[in-house]
């Protein structure tokens, strides 16, 4: 710490969030801001977007955009860096499920979500890098899933797109680590969301005996490993995947 | 020194950070500038920034010097 900064500052730096509009990337931006950034807001549902920057108030900005398409990846990476004047942190953290037993996935179900999920990432991150790598400053956090590392049956596409960003992490940040330009992962593993919420008592209590602590994480929890990974005082954390999952898988 | 050479060294002192006395047409950007790889690559990013022209991978694999970078774009823009 120098001065009267606190740990953790990021007053002045400038984030965008994808998927802002779902339950794990509104507390990330949430937690951001919290520490003073400039927060860009990324989602498809508008509403749900101008509710949150609404509730945050000042130093936000809303970036609607299909990531499914990629000239509207494209854009909105155009976009974020003009309006925010510069892009310090990137969180990639929308992501889309199509769960099926993999001999019964389609080609669709299988594309829809590599291209949301690490198509989009890539070029996103592509239209931010460079920029980032000129100014020699960048944060990039991908969120992945403990199950691209353990696997989970039915997800086959997810978790090839969640182990697919975990490598994409590690061999960006060994290009680009003499730019002072960070890459790193967050993996949660069961968290309280519109996702886990529709699962039924018997699929709760299995997941439950699975986890050590016994209960579901929280999308702060994980919003406090981005924060982290986003500061200055992780200047030496480059492509690492942070596991935050109450002990379910020690990796 | 034509118009493009001048403007071919302004981007490579600002982005090397090198004085300008050391940027001749000879200077090689990796053994006579210090930059390394991605600086190369960030080089080539810029001029065809600069110069709107597209510098394919095979042709930016040749670019080593100043003068090599001048004379690319000079035939490019012809």
């Amino acid at each position: 710490m120098n001065g009267d900064r606190t740990m953790f500052d990021l007053s002045g730096r400038k984030a965008l969030v994808t998927g802002a509009s779902g339950g794990i990337g509104e507390e990330i931006a949430r937690a951001l801001h919290a520490q003073g950034a400039i927060v860009g807001l990324h989602g498809t549902r508008v509403e749900k977007l101008e509710t949150l920057a609404s509730e945050l108030g000042e130093r936000v900005h809303i970036f609607p955009a299909n990531l499914a398409d990629r000239a509207e990846v494209k854009a909105l990476g155009e976009k974020a860096e003009a309006e925010l004047g510069g892009v310090d942190i990137l969180v990639n953290n929308a992501g889309i499920t199509k769960d099926g037993l993999f001999v019964r996935m389609s080609d669709d179900d299988w594309d829809a979500v590599l291209e949301v999920n690490l198509t989009s990432v890539f070029r996103l991150t592509r239209e931010l890098t460079h920029p980032m790598m000129r100014r020699r400053f960048g944060r990039i956090i991908n969120i992945t899933s403990i199950v691209g590392v353990t696997g989970n049956p039915g997800q086959a596409n997810y978790c090839a797109s969640k182990a697919g960003m975990i490598g994409f992490s590690k061999s960006l940040a060994q290009e680009i680590a003499t730019r002072n330009v960070t890459v790193n992962c967050v993996a949660p593993g069961f968290i309280e969301s519109a996702m886990t919420g529709k699962l039924n008592d018997k699929q709760k209590e299995t997941i439950m005996g699975a986890i050590p602590m016994k209960r579901m994480g929280t999308g702060a929890e994980v919003a406090s490993a981005v924060v982290y990974l986003a500061s200055t005082e992780a200047g030496y954390m480059t492509g690492q995947t942070l596991h935050v999952n109450g002990g379910m898988a020690m990796i | 020194m034509s118009d493009i050479a001048e403007r071919v060294k302004k981007i490579v002192i600002d982005h090397l950070g090198v004085d300008a006395d050391k940027v001749s047409e000879g200077a090689s950007f990796i053994d006579d500038l210090g930059a390394d790889s991605l600086d190369t690559v960030e080089l080539v990013m810029a001029f065809e920034e600069e110069f709107g022209v597209e510098i394919p991978d095979d042709a930016a694999d040749s670019i080593l010097t100043v003068g090599d970078a001048v004379k690319f774009i000079e035939k490019a823009q012809a």
